[in-house]
């Protein structure tokens, strides 16, 4: 099971955060300070998995973004790193060569392709195809709704004229 | 070149809006982004925060403000600061009918709350709406919010319809039904075990994507019990072949790889039901086989289910051919450049040697080259897997790799495991004891506090029992060498509390036994090993003990002791100390002292810990003074149960007791229990408990009014100057006689059934048969955790071995001696008080020195006849012997474990 995700910078500035186990914001804040501090010096050529108070991270660096995700020392690290791997496809797909600054300003967007991939700290959906359809069958609602909010302040603005 | 592309990117979203925010959040992302400092970021986060705390309460805020708002705060979460005041505004928000502003409204709230936050019931009801809602999105949403937010107590408020949810047509709301149903499950197993069969036609979903959303579920419930799912195993390998033929639709490649993460997961469920299962086993074969050969070792996925594929084949029944297979594949991740591999190869040998332990050794340089790498994550797993392949001939090596290890980390976490682990090692294949006792030092040394107090109770115990062996000059060879290795750690600043305990306790014991240091020079040091600790009380305990034994066996040998001024200054402040535990070792050691040479040596005889205690659990000692009562008119014991029977019986109590008694009547409280300010007015609460039970018998006997009497007997006990248990002892002289004789008869059952459960006169150990069938259990079950015994039965080490190469990565038991036998609370002195009668110790050893003149002659032959093992004792005042006899026990650092038996003396005061 996935305990949370966790985006950060190559200056350890937090991107996005998921917590799929308890935390309380202390021991949220207490585990990325030591997390950036155990993975952002490490070289390239290590591997990417670090032991954790017993649980394992396993982390895959973006250009300038870190992908962590805290696994079970049971689970699979490779398979932890495809999922990653996964998401950043999925991103990659949505926003069109995705980068950091399309994370930082549209974080609840990549909080909601989050949520169409895994759940509850499981992976749910491993058809890139299906998770795009989600978001773009979401997208197109909100679209509509935007359609109407304008064509309903047309409607008003006219209406007042 | 990457600013100008960053500045390009900014434009761009400028320009579309991006998703409605505003100019203002995007600015404080730049903002933020910009900051230059933690301080500047901080800085501008709380500004903002204060703005939204003033925003977000300004009446009618438009929802798409509010909406913005509400990322806002999103925002200023994730950056690690308290947005507890929007929440409720978040939950508001999934109240809206706009899918739009509902779902961030969801999405806010899975982020801030917890499943236990207080505000999840205003939304219980929004879900339980959204949840029938016709718009599969509106479901989907919800969905999401259940996985995250229901708790144990509201599953049932939502259970029927996500049951309902499990046969809605759109795929999407399926899979996610099932989710919230396996998360269900993992909250509380009970609430959906009535749904096992509903998961099982879900495997057989059309959609792939539910399907494997159902293996999430099943992979947990099988982890739980693995029957129900048994005839699972032909059905779940054929969804694998499926997978593996490619015949999974297209979308769910992924890099050329069909369905990996499918096969990942069906994998690990196979390894749970092939485990020790032949029959499914056999079944798995064919399969398995055709993963390995079909699986794309160069990219990272296929080696992921290669891995995959190693662990199940571990797990399962064993198969020769298949395991060939699987130890290649480690080897191919052993000899990759790449780290991961590496680090996969080193975890897949230590799964594959607890099956083949040879294969191991062709790895040998591999191994080596992890272990000197300087990837931490590598060396840590290297680390593991050693500890997985030690034997007795290589114990040494690995232990020093560890123990090098562990000096250089400074994470307390594994810090912690890796020393336990060193422990279990050296306790397991200690070649010497020698190498035990310089292992255990190092460690206690690196890893100081972080050590269990266990470990030091065995450190103690093995060097006072030696070998084991009837060589007696090899074990004071042993401690001689101890004491001079403590000695010079002495020297070094800075030691931890457990291992200064461990060096006081063998100073104590063994520090002027081979007679090369004076008891000066060794009480010197254990003031000095005080005066470093000055605020640790457990530890002042271990030094006054010492201290009390050393000066023992000076007078006992028939020399003065002289104490040097430290230590005197060291006595003097104790007197007052805060601790009444210190406070009684301090009054015991003057008592001791002031005791003749011939008393002292049977009470603190030299060398004497390991030596048995008998106790005589019946008092038959009393029975001389049991019957002289009795003809001297006394009533015959009553047991509490005959009493109660009784009902009226109040002829026992004084006058001027039932006069008081009829004032004071708490109807309510009829269960004696530890009035608070006598518990807070003394650490001791065992001792204390003693003297409440005491006190209650008393009040029953005397007035059937348990209450007021309790009550009056804890401020007696433990008010200082009105303390005067003389007065409370002899108050039932007759009492005590009649319980002792029936308690020695009739109730004897009842007696020794507690006696054995927990001695409050400990014996040192149990009578000597007992310790050799636990010396027996313990070489027999893993754990030789004395090389002395491991030296002294090399059958049972080898069978150790044996059994340890099937299965050396779970020790079935903990790393030390399981079977703790009673020596092992003997040093305790951790949290327990020594349980003697609730009397005054000192003031009963007074009694016991000022004697009359009859007494003191015989005081002597009595503690023989009390420590004579067998024999009975039939003479002399029982309170004093039995106090003699536990303060022998006491003095050499034995603490009664009896903490829990109040009950004993029931019927001894009855």
């Amino acid at each position: 099971m996935i305990r949370f995700v966790l985006l950060i910078s190559r200056q350890g500035k937090v991107r996005l955060t998921k917590w799929y186990s308890p935390y309380t914001q202390k021991e949220r804040l207490k585990a990325i300070r030591e997390l950036s501090a155990l993975i952002l010096p490490r070289g390239p050529k290590l591997c990417n998995f670090v032991e954790w108070k017993g649980l394992k991270v396993v982390y895959k660096r973006y250009a300038s973004l870190y992908f962590c995700i805290c696994v079970d020392s049971e689970d699979n690290e490779l398979d932890g790193l495809e999922v990653i791997h996964h998401y950043v496809q999925v991103l990659d797909r949505y926003f069109g060569n995705v980068c950091e600054l399309d994370l930082i300003f549209n974080f609840h967007k990549a909080y909601f392709i989050l949520d169409e991939i895994l759940i509850a700290g499981e992976l749910q959906e491993s058809s890139k195809k299906s998770v795009s359809r989600v978001i773009s069958a979401q997208d197109t609602l909100v679209e509509n709704a935007k359609e109407q909010a304008s064509s309903l302040s047309n409607m008003i603005a006219q209406a007042t004229k | 070149m990457e600013q100008l592309k960053t500045i390009g990117r900014e434009l761009a979203m400028g320009s579309q809006g991006v998703w409605g925010s505003s100019k203002e959040f995007l600015e404080l992302v730049k903002t933020i982004g910009e900051a230059k400092s933690k301080a500047e970021e901080e800085r501008i986060v709380l500004a903002e925060i204060e703005s939204l705390k003033r925003r977000i309460q300004e009446p009618d805020v438009p929802r798409k403000k509010m909406k913005e708002y509400i990322m806002r705060l999103v925002y200023v979460e994730m950056l690690g600061h308290d947005a507890s005041f929007g929440y409720i505004h978040a939950v508001k928000m999934t109240h809206d009918d706009n899918l739009l502003l509902k779902r961030s409204g969801y999405l806010a709230v899975t982020l801030f709350l917890n499943e236990d936050h207080d505000l999840i019931i205003l939304i219980i009801n929004t879900i339980q709406k959204d949840l029938k809602s016709d718009n599969y999105l509106v479901c989907c949403a919800a969905l999401t919010a259940v996985c995250r937010l229901i708790n144990e107590e509201t599953i049932p408020a939502v259970l029927p319809q996500i049951v309902e949810l499990l046969n809605h047509q759109k795929e999407l709301v399926r899979k996610k039904a099932v989710m919230a149903l396996h998360r269900f499950f993992q909250r509380s197993p009970s609430t959906v075990s009535h749904l096992f069969p509903a998961f099982q036609e879900r495997l057989c979903d059309r959609d792939p994507s539910v399907m494997s959303a159902v293996l999430c579920a099943l992979y947990d419930m099988i982890l739980v019990n693995v029957k129900p799912f048994k005839h699972l195993v032909a059905s779940l390998v054929s969804i694998l072949k499926q997978a593996v033929e490619h015949r999974l639709p297209k979308s769910y490649d992924y890099h050329r790889t069909p369905a990996p993460f499918v096969q990942i997961k069906l994998l690990k469920i196979l390894a749970l039901l092939g485990t020790g299962d032949k029959a499914a086993s056999e079944n798995m074969f064919n399969v398995l086989g055709d993963i390995l050969k079909r699986s794309d070792s160069t990219s990272n996925i296929g080696n992921a289910i290669l891995y995959e594929c190693v662990r199940t084949l571990t797990s399962i029944y064993t198969n020769p051919r298949l395991l060939q297979n699987a130890a290649e594949i480690t080897a191919k991740f052993l000899k990759s450049d790449n780290h991961n591999l590496k680090y996969m190869g080193i975890d897949a040998l230590g799964r594959l040697i607890k099956i083949t332990p040879e294969c191991a050794e062709n790895h040998q340089l591999a191994v080596i080259d992890c272990l000197e790498d300087p990837d931490d994550t590598l060396k840590r797993k290297t680390l593991d897997l050693l500890y997985k392949m030690t034997k007795a001939n290589n114990v040494e090596v690995i232990v020093e790799r560890m123990v090098e290890y562990i000096r250089n980390i400074s994470d307390n976490h594994y810090k912690t495991e890796i020393s336990s682990r060193v422990i279990e090692l050296a306790e397991r294949y200690a070649p010497s004891n020698q190498w035990f006792i310089q292992t255990m030092n190092q460690v206690f040394e690196i890893a100081g506090d972080l050590v269990p107090q266990k470990v030091a109770h065995d450190l103690m115990r093995l060097i006072a029992e030696g070998a084991g062996e009837e060589d007696e000059d090899a074990d004071s060879h042993l401690r001689s060498s101890a004491v001079q290795a403590y000695l010079q750690i002495l020297k070094e600043p800075k030691l931890p509390s457990i291992l200064l305990q461990v060096i006081s306790w063998v100073l104590g014991e063994y520090g002027i036994a081979d007679g090369s240091h004076s008891a000066e020079f060794i009480i010197g040091k254990l003031c000095d090993i005080v005066a470093t600790r000055p605020g640790d009380d457990k530890l002042k305990g271990y030094v006054v003990s010492a201290i009390t034994k050393i000066c023992a066996f000076e007078k006992a040998a028939g020399q003065t002791v002289d104490l040097i001024p430290e230590c005197v200054s060291f006595i003097e402040e104790l007197y007052a100390s805060h601790s009444t535990d210190l406070q009684q070792r301090i009054y015991e050691f003057h008592a001791v002292l002031k005791l003749d040479r011939d008393t002292i040596a049977s009470i603190l005889p030299m060398d004497a810990s390991c030596e048995d205690i008998e106790v005589d659990k019946d008092l038959s000692f009393l029975n001389s003074f049991v019957e002289s009562a009795l003809a001297n008119g006394s009533r015959p014991y009553l047991s509490d149960n005959e009493r109660r029977g009784m009902g009226a019986m109040t002829t026992l109590a004084s006058n001027n007791d039932a006069g008081t008694s009829s004032l004071l009547r708490f109807q309510p409280y009829e269960k004696p229990s530890i009035p608070e300010p006598a518990a807070a007015l003394v650490t001791a609460s065992h001792y204390s408990q003693d003297a409440i039970d005491q006190h209650d018998i008393y009040s029953k006997s005397s007035s059937n009014d348990g209450t007021r009497l309790k009550l009056e007997g804890v401020q007696k006990k433990w008010g200082r100057p009105t303390y005067t248990p003389e007065a409370q002892v002899p108050k039932n002289p007759i009492n005590i006689s009649d319980s002792v004789k029936v308690s020695s008869s009739a109730a004897g059952k009842e007696a020794s059934s507690r006696n054995s459960s927990a001695p409050p006169y400990t014996e040192r150990k149990q009578p000597s048969q007992e310790i050799s069938a636990e010396k027996k259990k313990l070489a027999a079950s893993l754990f030789g955790s004395k090389a002395g015994e491991t030296k002294a039965k090399p059958a049972a080490k080898l069978q150790q071995n044996g059994t340890s190469k099937k299965a050396p990565a779970k020790p079935t038991s903990p790393p030390a001696p399981a079977p703790a036998p009673p020596p092992a609370d003997l040093l305790d002195l951790s949290d327990s008080l020594p349980q003697i009668p609730s009397v005054d110790p000192v003031d009963q050893l007074a009694d016991l020195i000022s004697v009359d003149s009859s007494a003191a002659t015989s005081t002597t032959s009595l503690v023989e006849q009390v420590l004579d093992a067998g024999k009975v004792a039939t003479k002399g005042p029982s309170p004093q012997a039995s106090l003699q006899k536990d303060s022998v026990s006491r003095q050499v650092g034995v603490t009664p474990s009896g903490g829990t038996n109040p009950d004993l003396f029931k019927d001894l005061f009855g």
